[in-house]
């Protein structure tokens, strides 16, 4: 039991509700997102050196036993993501600030943001099924309305899109979650996993996890990404970024946290269907990054390749390829943010999408130029940057798993992306520049949280060994499922 | 009564999804909402329908009705209702803004 587990939630939802009530103190406002965020972030490491002295952190909310009251389980895993979504979030808030404009500030624009922020993190801390449904929702609600706030006629229609294929997927979702407790009798993540390891996975429990893909698919933007493009093109550059930063990444953490921990008995009919799916994901969005000359539209396909590829790690389910899959979701909540910000930061600086339009923008902006330049080679994963590590892993994994084929269209695509950044680059920031000095505005605030983010990317590359053990840490409690259960359960001698 | 409710479920089903289908975007509003109701009717069916006696510890039953789908039914129910009224409202507003609820003529195009 222990307490500071569920604190990463409770923080932003009561901020946010704090916010509601002083709702004409812009300031105030900014000054609590921050130390929400900040907090949150202390809070994660404060958890991680705790888990990695005395393992696995729990906590039975009401003082209920496992498996028949909520659980909230903070494992290294999903720490090390809560870390990471912090780091984000705070820095799309520094870069809010100055760019959401007056308007969506009074309309609740950072209460809505943290109530995002409780959801994400909900969804990574919850211990059983319904609730991760349950966070899914608040996170989802909170989306909705980011994504419309503002009403322009694009955000009204991609939102309509956006609402239409989620409210689907929920109810898919509890579809799922019935059909489970039908068969299994519980809904506890770590009781599902006992249950299922007693009773076998037979065809049946196999067809229900396959709708479980489906749902989480649909939410990670596996494969089912359709509407993924769109709707992350429509909201300005720091919800955007967010987006694009954590939503994705939840579903890829529920189908990580299921098909490790619950649905592992029949790996040659789950996991390969997840690395056929991930495959074509990869193909479809490195084409769709290739073929498109507008910086926000390679920039959402750019994402769609990133989704495709932790999850081959994923599909490859050995310890090497686990490894390569959570480095670099770590590496992707922060490139992903990196990315959309400098591209949004460019659209703002210049007021135009498409590439052919802009032009010379070193010489104006030489330290954006630079940070756009680290910030493609991370997102392709060029050696001393976060991106190399992960790549590494994951192509080891999927080579020791047999999926050559996988592994083969991870590195293929790999080099898609970094053309299809590198055009961003080298058209928007080489060639002739049209503008005069002074004629557009000045970034330098904008600068800030962008050299943040460039930073942790960074950081993260040459810093590999400080995080190696905490990534360690996460990989043993992923392969063995028997840590997490005994954490869960252990206190109860009635199962 | 388990086959009754589950043939009741799929007939929910099949209209919520026609109507998900078509082209208004208030059919499609409903259409949600029914799909919604389906599931709800489904969780329910799938914790068991009536055995017999109520789930108190005290009355030492053995043929007792699951609670636990009840209590998921609620929360769903509560989101459920929640989402419905958020797109009602998104939609009329987009009604209102773009001038059409025909979702053939929400396509829009590149120059906005």
């Amino acid at each position: 039991m222990n307490n500071l587990v569920i604190l990463p939630i409770v923080i932003p939802v009561i901020t946010g509700m704090v916010m509601v009530i002083f709702r004409r103190d812009i300031k105030l406002h900014r000054l609590l997102s921050l130390a929400a965020t900040l907090s949150i972030l202390g809070i994660a490491i404060l958890l991680m050196n705790q888990i990695n002295a005395l393992g696995i952190q729990t906590l039975q909310l009401g003082g209920w036993e496992a498996p028949f009251g909520v659980s909230m389980v903070a494992d290294m895993f999903a720490m090390l993501l809560i870390l990471a979504t912090s780091v984000v979030a705070t820095c799309c808030l520094i870069y809010a600030f100055q760019t959401i404009g007056k308007e969506r500030e009074n309309f609740y624009f950072y209460p809505l943001f943290l109530f995002l922020i409780a959801g994400v993190n909900g969804s990574f801390l919850t211990g059983d099924i319904f609730n991760l449904f349950v966070c899914f929702e608040v996170m989802l609600v909170a989306s909705y309305v980011l994504i419309s706030l503002g009403g322009t006629k694009l955000q009204l229609r991609e939102s309509i899109k956006y609402i239409l294929v989620n409210v689907i997927s929920s109810s898919l979702f509890l579809v799922a979650i019935a059909y489970l407790y039908a068969m299994t009798g519980t809904l506890n993540f770590a009781h599902l996993s006992l249950r299922i390891a007693e009773m076998g996975q037979d065809g049946l429990m196999t067809t229900v996890s396959f709708l479980f893909l489906i749902v989480f698919s649909l939410k990670a933007g596996l494969f089912l990404f359709f509407w993924l493009p769109g709707s992350y093109g429509a909201p300005p550059t720091a919800i955007a970024a967010i987006f694009a930063a954590l939503l994705t990444k939840v579903g890829i953490y529920s189908i990580i946290r299921m098909f490790t921990l619950v649905f592992y008995h029949e790996p040659q009919a789950t996991h390969l269907l997840i690395g056929i799916m991930a495959a074509a994901t990869m193909i479809l969005g490195a084409i769709g990054a290739v073929a498109y000359a507008d910086i926000k539209r390679i920039l959402t396909y750019n994402v769609v390749v990133g989704v495709g590829f932790i999850l081959a790690g994923v599909a490859s389910f050995t310890p090497a390829g686990l490894t390569g899959s959570v480095y670099y979701l770590i590496h992707d909540i922060v490139v992903k943010a990196l990315i959309f910000l400098l591209g949004g930061t460019i659209i703002h600086l210049t007021g135009k999408n498409k590439l052919k339009e802009i032009s010379g923008l070193i010489r104006l902006y030489p330290s954006l130029g630079w940070m756009f330049f680290i910030a493609a080679l991370s997102l392709a994963g060029i050696p001393p940057l976060s991106g190399f590590l992960g790549k590494i892993f994951i192509t080891e994994g999927t080579f020791t798993a047999g999926y050559f084929w996988l592994g083969g269209i991870g590195l293929f695509t790999s080099l898609m992306v970094l053309y299809s950044i590198m055009k961003i680059f080298m058209s928007a920031f080489w060639g002739y520049t049209d503008y005069e000095e002074g004629e557009l505005e000045s970034p330098k605030g904008l600068l800030f949280p962008i050299g943040l983010l460039t930073l942790m990317t960074i950081a993260l590359g040459l810093g590999a060994q400080g995080i190696s053990q905490y990534v360690d840490v996460a990989i043993e409690g992923l392969m063995n499922t028997h840590l997490y259960i005994d954490a869960v359960l252990g206190l109860n001698p009635r199962i | 009564m388990e086959t009754l409710m589950s043939i009741l479920v799929g007939v929910l089903f099949a209209i919520g999804l026609y109507l998900i289908l078509t082209k208004s975007l208030l059919r499609i509003i409903l259409g949600t909402s029914i799909v919604g109701h389906a599931v709800n009717l489904l969780i329910m069916t799938m914790g068991g329908l009536k055995k017999g006696g109520p789930p108190l510890l005290g009355l030492k039953n053995q043929t007792f009705t699951d609670p636990l789908p009840q209590a998921l039914l609620l929360t769903a129910i509560v989101i459920n209702f929640a989402i419905t009224a958020l797109f009602i409202v998104l939609c009329y507003r987009a009604y209102i803004v773009l001038g059409t609820d025909d979702t053939e003529q929400l396509r829009g195009n590149e120059h906005e």
